[in-house]
């Protein structure tokens, strides 16, 4: 099973909610962070990292000697990443999303497909929990290519937590997609709100099943519950604010270990889920 | 004209808030939401939306069944397995393109034997120019599941110039997306100065320090404020030890404030709904910042 | 010589474009013939990144030796550097006065990009 925990607005407890969940259930589980920008997941559950792979994505390559600066693979290039001159060709890699269309094309035979990397998945374990982390170089912006690699770790015998960036673009989809269930965490504040209903968007266009938690939610008003109420959205749980929870958290320490009623509250959670999960694929089947 | 771009690595930090009070608290400016994403600046800022504009950018392939011969090769070069074959009813395949997966490389348009591939560009969101109370805002809706985020930023960023160059005004103040990927580095390159909001939590320490490498990266005079100082004093000394290790000016420490949430649900910034502790300090960090900009 | 001028118009006296990516028009003039062509960059106006190397490409197939312009990033100067092309940096002029400048030496060619990698 695959759970994705996102929100359209960062600071929502995303993070919270993915470790404190995958330490409360019994069953053997895995952690994936997916927020390959800003990992926070190891902060918490200090995990002992036994492997670390490079992330790399292709690009060209020219051979000088047989270009002869037709500038087809120029033209082709849709994020003009190629340059071509008079009889050679500038390679922009930084802007090269990977699509192999210039070596394709290249009637010469001067482009060849080579790799640079972009990021790094490193994998290990935090006491009897499974860790996978993906991390993108500093400057870089194909975040995508880490996230699928962090999901190559999916393990199907397992209960898999993927812990999302915030927002609602290409990373978080990609991160997203294909879960059995997705849990939005959000605040009930006004930027809660305009935030989660653009992640609401998002689930439905990937036809994904969604419930929300609700994060602090004593600190604002009605508004997030009202919405929930009339798109008929689960609301899963609600964690009031806490301050020990907030103190913890700044200091790296679960939640739970400050706050043990929510460790039966999320494994309560997590069962609502997987009997969701499994009504549905005994639906389909 | 000078850019100020304010971000936090992690998000939740308090940006918008922050954003918000500087709105109010500086003059002769233009704001701008460059959190394309998650678009929040607009709900404490009391704004009238004045136009509404399309964001295009890039293309994506589009099958057109009646033409295609059902080959399979565009499966076979598609790089990001954004084309699937499904059983047909005639008993057949089809082949369709999924426009969350498609890159809009081109690729499968170009090598389809019949060119059967429609290759129309996209519109992938809408930009704004609202008016507030402090001047004009322009912010964006990047549509959800959409690539381009950089590109939208930076569109955000051109039009926000150019209001600030007709009315000649002196200070566009951005409010920044999370992370440090394309939009971040879309709404701060060439900037005057970047604003960290950051917050004591090791998470938040951990993204500080990512984010403050990805300025220096791109050489961008950064400084620093940390929010809800008072959750963990002790971390907040690291992040202090931090940026004078770094060089960084440390303008402010804002504590723990309820009236940052009140002032959000009343749609206003905290500084106008609040004379209390955040709302003091804010208002000292501005006027370092006010400092700073003018050397 | 063959250059190119970044311009907002099509004549001689129109203000130079001090961008060079998004420069609304090349002038192409030849310093000792005098002819000269206005050649419209409407396809980098809205194009996303990368305008910088289209721009390149376009005043390098245009048969340009050198380039008078405002500002150029690194990935205009690399592909403009990889083209032989020598590039002038100068502050607001018209067309004319650019070419008038070059043909007296006054200018001076530049050996980096003077702006910051960026997507506008």
């Amino acid at each position: 099973m695959i759970i994705s925990i996102a929100s359209g607005k960062g600071g929502t407890g995303k993070t919270t909610v993915s470790v404190n969940l995958a330490l409360s259930l019994a069953e053997p589980v895995q952690l994936l962070d997916c927020d390959v920008e800003e990992p926070n997941c190891h902060v918490f559950l200090e995990p002992v990292i036994n492997q670390v792979n490079k992330v790399t994505v292709p690009v060209p390559r020219v051979d000088s000697q047989r270009c002869n600066g037709c500038g087809k693979c120029s033209e082709l290039c849709q994020f003009n990443a190629l340059a071509a001159l008079k009889d050679s060709v500038l390679i922009f890699e930084e802007l090269c999303h990977g699509c192999s269309g210039c070596w394709l094309v290249c009637p010469e035979k001067a482009l060849t497909e080579t790799s640079r990397e972009v990021g790094v998945v490193e994998t290990g374990t935090a006491d009897e929990l499974g860790f996978t982390q993906g991390r993108l170089q500093i400057g870089q912006v194909l975040a995508v290519p880490v996230i699928h690699a962090v999901k190559n770790h999916i393990n199907f015998e397992q209960i898999n937590i993927i812990d999302a960036p915030p927002g609602t673009s290409c990373p978080v989809i990609a991160a997203v997609q294909n879960s059995d269930y997705v849990i939005l965490v959000t605040e009930p504040t006004a930027f809660g709100l305009n935030d989660l209903i653009l992640a609401v968007e998002m689930v439905r266009k990937l036809k994904l099943s969604f419930g929300v938690v609700i994060n602090q939610a004593d600190i604002g008003d009605q508004r997030v519950r009202e919405y929930c109420q009339n798109e008929n959205i689960d609301i899963l749980l609600e964690i009031p604010h806490d301050r020990r929870i907030a103190e913890a958290y700044s200091r790296g320490q679960m939640a739970i270990e400050v706050v043990p009623e929510l460790r039966t509250k999320l494994t309560e959670l997590f069962e609502s889920i997987s009997g969701q999960v499994k009504k549905k694929s005994d639906r389909t089947s | 004209m000078k850019e100020l771009v304010v971000i936090s690595g992690k998000g939740g930090t308090g940006k918008t808030s922050v954003v918000a009070a500087l709105a109010v608290l500086t003059d002769a400016h233009v704001l701008a939401d460059c959190d394309v994403d998650a678009a929040d600046l607009h709900l404490v800022l009391n704004g009238h939306q004045q136009e509404c504009h399309d964001f295009q950018a890039g293309r994506e392939a589009i099958i057109r069944q009646e033409d295609c011969v059902c080959c399979g090769g565009c499966l076979a070069y598609c790089r990001f397995d954004a084309i699937k074959k499904c059983p047909s009813e005639q008993g057949g395949f089809t082949f369709a393109i999924d426009p969350v997966s498609c890159e809009g490389c081109g690729v499968c348009v170009h090598f389809c034997p019949v060119q059967a591939i429609d290759f129309p560009e996209k519109i992938c969101g809408q930009w704004f120019i609202s008016q507030t109370p402090h001047g004009p805002l322009v912010h964006a809706r990047l549509g959800v599941a959409e690539e381009n985020s950089g590109r939208l930023v930076t569109l955000v960023r051109q039009q926000s110039q150019k209001i600030a160059e007709e009315k000649n005004l002196d200070l566009i103040v951005i409010d920044g997306p999370p992370g440090i990927g394309c939009p971040v580095i879309a709404a701060t390159t060439g900037a005057s100065m970047v604003l960290v909001v950051s917050e004591p939590t090791l998470a938040a320490i951990h993204d500080l320090k990512r984010v403050v490498q990805l300025t220096s990266h791109f050489k961008i005079p950064t400084a620093v404020c940390v929010n809800k100082y008072d959750i963990n004093p002790e971390l907040t000394d690291t992040v202090e030890t931090y940026c004078r290790e770094q060089s960084l000016p440390l303008l402010g420490k804002i504590p723990y404030d309820r009236a940052v949430t009140q002032a959000q649900l009343a749609g206003k910034s905290v500084v106008e709904h609040s004379q209390g502790p955040a709302a003091r300090s804010i208002k000292q960090i501005c006027s370092e910042l006010q400092k700073l900009l003018d050397e | 010589m063959k250059v190119a001028i970044t311009s907002t118009g099509t004549t001689k006296d129109a203000q130079m474009d001090l961008r060079f990516g998004r420069a609304q028009y090349f002038i192409i003039a030849d310093t000792q013939t005098g002819e000269f062509e206005a050649v419209p960059n409407s396809q980098n106006l809205n194009a996303a990144q990368g305008a910088g190397i289209q721009s390149a490409q376009t005043v390098a197939k245009q048969g340009a030796e050198a380039v008078i312009t405002g500002h150029v990033g690194p990935k205009a100067f690399r592909t403009l550097a990889a083209a032989g092309i020598k590039i002038y940096l100068v502050d607001n002029l018209t067309v004319e006065e650019a070419i008038e400048r070059l043909k007296k030496g006054e200018l001076t060619i530049t050996s980096t990009a003077d702006v910051e990698s960026h997507w506008a």
